[in-house]
């Protein structure tokens, strides 16, 4: 075989993988989107802002699962962000080598850890210590405001924000570790030869450049936080309403999906949970869309 | 800048000086209480499934059927059993894709237009979330073929599997030193032959690591398995039937009201944590340094 | 800064025992007041000993080189004089630097204070990317609780004129300190250290990252800066040296090899490893 064709065959083995990385994201978007048609094709704004969701009669909308998403990933993420990016700078910053290196070890292991052993914790553990020990101090505070209203069955809204940011932790900040490192050295000893303290040179030096980059990696941790499904399905309550208390039990895309998908019969049934899947792959992939361009935008600014 | 101004600045400057260091203590403190924060809930979890599951594990546990409704002992043999077929076809899918295609991304020039829409596609499928991996898999692998299978929980797991090896494989390759490579195409080698044999062989380690990661992360994966290889109470070796699995036996344990099975689902938990833990582990430990050539 | 007396009622942190020493056995003189020196001055990496025993004296309003071939400990040196050599992980050094008579390795001092007293200036220009021009002039400033605007103002703008850059910047003060060129950058690095009002400014290779009419620049205002503020200069060019230095001492793998003023090293030095190196045949 001369090796100009055996050089070409490779080629063409290496691109046909390629090419099947390609048509694989295709067939997943356009797989969901045939089976979704039965329902997408009156259009979304109905299905998006119908609240009721019941299988029996056939009636629905996604609002529910969509406000139950939304609002456990935005409490998993205002959770996660100071947390992540408190221990990022701790450990890159001003921690000493051996502690730094267990913790970010133990982190580490944290991302490693199964979507359902988080469910099975926060279920057991978790959601007993909220309606036991968490929800009864702002019983209270929930007489005059809506989103702290008991009463807490332990799963819920709120329960499940906290075990999606336990979940999204580690790659919070694991990114923004990674971020803290890319500044130079001479940043820090810049700000230090001015006489500024170790948390004024990390302000000054470090945080204030980074601050684009911390904002992908929230996004980032974000979307990761929308379609995690069984952690959540575990410890959400499963209910298909909107409510403003965050100790009702609510339910998010993924995990409405999780909860009916296997014993949905009637195909209109199918078509709507296919149609929720849809709009949490077309939301999560905005989402990891947003996250790249910030990072794009804001990387490459040392030489 | 006038020496009198400079003095009255210097002055000025001793009087802040505590207040700086005050504040240098605090914010030490604060950012180690976070990290001490962020680490806990690993050492939580750990604790309370190696406390809760330790006595569910026994040799009977390991090696037997459930148990029937109601009834103590019993076991998850079946699901261990289960999840082991299932990474198994999600590899003999997973591994030649996520290789070929991490070769691709790592041999293409980085200007060229394809390779660029083949890594955002890696990306983007990276970004899928697992459920909606598992309702693609139930359109793909179980429709056409009539039923729940094991195979059909397999490809949903080898569609988790192909970026995460795509991506690591593709970050390795690129460890290479572009001497390497040169001084197999000064021997005359086809390049072909240069990937195959000295580019992927320096990397094996790299690339075995790889293979761990998304081994590890498709044995925990829960959420792509409920539709697609369901569960069973019973052992199976068939490609074509349901077929159980750890992570899916552990949820239908934890959300049954019965407590002998909460106790089966802890154990498995501590059993699934060791697997995966173990696998990323012994991942990192193989490649600590991320160097060409270890 | 607050313009309502709370400047008054509190002394320096350091007090003036100024000493006064002279260097012996060179002709005439030299006589001036010694404002840093070092005193069996070791510094390591890990358990490599870059600095062994270095005793220097640094004269008050001169502008003092140390220069040596690569690898001899002049970076390292000069960062033990502010305490900067030990912000890097496994490094540490022993001894004494007696700043203005008092040891700043003394348990009692904090290296953000000795800094302030003795500012920095890298081998990189480095300002910082997320700031402007003004503010990259007045962040040590600000860090340090002045507040006052024009206090602020009225400081970048002596400093930005000392360094040569007012004229070149003063309509674009709010643009990023990155927007300027190597040279400019290198300046306004200058102009941020003195912001501080720093009695020493050192210098590890100021001019190594930059083009040959940045370095002339630079090099001009050294000599002018020297009338207000001691520098202590790191450099592998020779030629700057001897056109810029009052004093230079030569370091070779550690050791302090010879020490005096710039003509005598560079006329006639005691030692022959010092001429074989300043006549290029090593290093």
């Amino acid at each position: 075989m001369s090796s100009s064709l055996s050089e070409k065959i490779f080629r063409t083995i290496l691109g046909a993988f390629g090419v099947f990385i390609v048509l694989l994201m295709f067939s997943v978007a356009i797989f969901l989107t045939v089976g979704a048609w039965p329902v997408i094709r009156h259009g979304l704004s109905d299905f998006v802002q119908t609240q009721t969701w019941n299988p029996v009669n056939g009636q629905f909308g996604a609002l529910a699962v969509l406000f139950g998403t939304l609002v456990s990933s935005s409490i998993a993420i205002a959770i996660a962000a100071p947390l992540g990016v408190g221990a990022a700078i701790f450990l890159k910053e001003l921690a000493p080598a051996r502690v730094a290196s267990v913790f970010s070890f133990l982190i580490e292991m944290l991302a490693a850890v199964p979507s359902v052993i988080f469910g099975l914790w926060g279920f057991f553990v978790l959601a007993p210590a909220i309606r036991d020990h968490v929800a009864p101090i702002f019983y209270p505070l929930g007489e005059y405001v809506p989103i702290f209203r008991g009463p807490s069955y332990g799963v819920g809204i709120l329960t499940a924000g906290v075990v999606l940011a336990l979940m999204i932790l580690p790659t919070m900040a694991a990114i923004v570790r990674e971020i803290f490192s890319a500044v130079p050295q001479h940043q820090r000893e810049a700000a230090l030869g001015l006489g500024s303290t170790r948390w004024e040179a990390v302000r000054v030096a470090v945080l204030a450049p980074s601050k684009p980059g911390i904002l992908s990696a929230a996004v980032l941790a974000t979307a990761r936080a929308l379609g995690e499904t069984m952690a959540v399905t575990m410890v959400i309550g499963n209910r298909n309403a909107v409510s403003l208390s965050l100790f009702d039990p609510g339910q998010s895309m993924a995990s409405l999906i999780a909860n009916e998908y296997a014993e949905a019969s009637d195909s209109r049934h199918i078509a709507a949970l296919m149609a929720v899947g849809l709009l949490l792959l077309v939301i999560s992939l905005v989402v990891n869309a947003v996250a790249r361009i910030i990072a794009k935008r804001s990387a490459a600014k040392w030489k | 800048m006038e020496i009198a101004t400079k003095k009255l600045l210097l002055e000025f400057m001793v009087t802040t000086q505590a207040k700086r260091k005050r504040k240098n203590i605090f914010a030490n403190l604060v950012l180690s209480i976070l990290a001490i924060l962020a680490v806990s809930p690993l050492v939580a979890i750990l604790g309370f499934l190696i406390s809760k599951g330790i006595g569910a594990l026994s040799w009977e546990f390991l090696t037997s059927l459930p148990a029937p409704y109601g009834e103590s002992g019993g076991g998850m043999g079946h699901s261990i059993v289960g999840t082991f077929i299932l990474v198994l076809f999600a590899s003999l899918l997973g591994i030649p894709v996520g290789f070929g295609a991490g070769i691709f991304l790592a041999e293409s020039s980085k200007e060229s237009r394809f390779a660029s829409i083949v890594r955002l596609c890696a990306e983007m499928l990276a970004g899928v979330p697992s459920i909606v991996v598992g309702l693609f898999a139930y359109f793909v692998a179980v429709l056409p073929f009539g039923g729940f299978s094991a195979f059909a929980g397999g490809f949903a797991l080898s569609v988790i599997m192909i970026p995460v090896i795509a991506r690591t494989s593709e970050e390795i390759l690129r460890l290479v030193p572009v001497h390497v490579r040169e001084a197999g195409l000064a021997l005359g080698l086809p390049r072909w032959q240069v990937v195959m044999r000295i580019v992927l062989r320096g990397s094996r380690k790299g690339l075995f690591t790889a293979v761990l990661l998304a081994v590890a992360r498709a044995s925990g994966e829960t959420a792509p398995l409920l539709f697609t290889a369901l569960n069973s109470r019973l052992w199976s070796f068939s490609a074509t039937q349901p077929i159980s699995s750890l992570p899916v036996q552990i949820y239908t344990y934890a959300t049954s009201p019965s407590e002998e099975w909460h106790q089966q689902a802890w154990g498995g938990a501590l059993l699934l944590v060791l697997l995966v833990l173990g696998m990323s582990l012994f991942a990192r430990f193989l490649f600590s340094g991320k160097k060409y050539g270890t | 800064m607050e313009h309502n007396g709370s400047y008054s009622g509190h002394n320096g942190s350091y007090s003036s025992h100024n000493g006064h020493v002279s260097l012996v056995g060179h002709g005439d003189n030299f006589e001036s007041q010694t404002i840093l020196e070092s005193k069996d001055l070791d510094a390591w990496f890990g358990s490599h000993h870059v600095v062994k025993s270095v005793s220097l004296h640094f004269f008050s309003r001169t502008v003092s080189a140390i220069i040596g071939p690569s690898g001899c400990g002049k970076s390292t040196f000069l960062r033990c004089l502010n305490r900067m050599h030990e912000e890097i992980p496994g490094a540490r050094a022993k001894g004494v630097v007696n700043f203005q008579g008092k040891n700043i390795y003394d348990m009692f001092s904090e290296p953000a204070n000795v800094r302030r007293h003795i500012g920095m200036v890298f081998q990189k220009p480095n300002p910082f990317p997320a700031m402007s021009i003004f503010e990259n002039v007045i962040i040590g400033l600000k860090l340090a609780g002045v507040k006052k605007g024009y206090v602020l103002n009225d400081i970048a703008e002596a400093c930005l004129k000392q360094v040569g850059l007012w004229d070149e910047v003063k309509d674009k003060l709010s643009a990023p300190g990155l927007s300027l060129s190597g040279g400019q950058q290198q300046r306004l690095c200058i102009a941020r250290a003195l912001a501080m009002a720093p009695e020493v400014i050192l210098m590890d290779e100021p001019t190594s990252a930059l083009d040959p009419i940045s370095t002339a620049r630079i090099e001009e205002l050294l000599v002018e800066l020297k009338k207000t503020v001691s520098i202590v200069i790191v450099t592998h060019n020779m030629q700057q040296a001897a056109r810029i230095s009052d004093t230079t001492a030569f370091l070779l793998s550690g050791d302090l090899v010879e020490f005096g003023r710039t003509g005598e090293i560079f006329t006639n030095p005691r030692k022959s490893e010092t001429e074989r190196y300043i006549t290029g045949r090593f290093g």
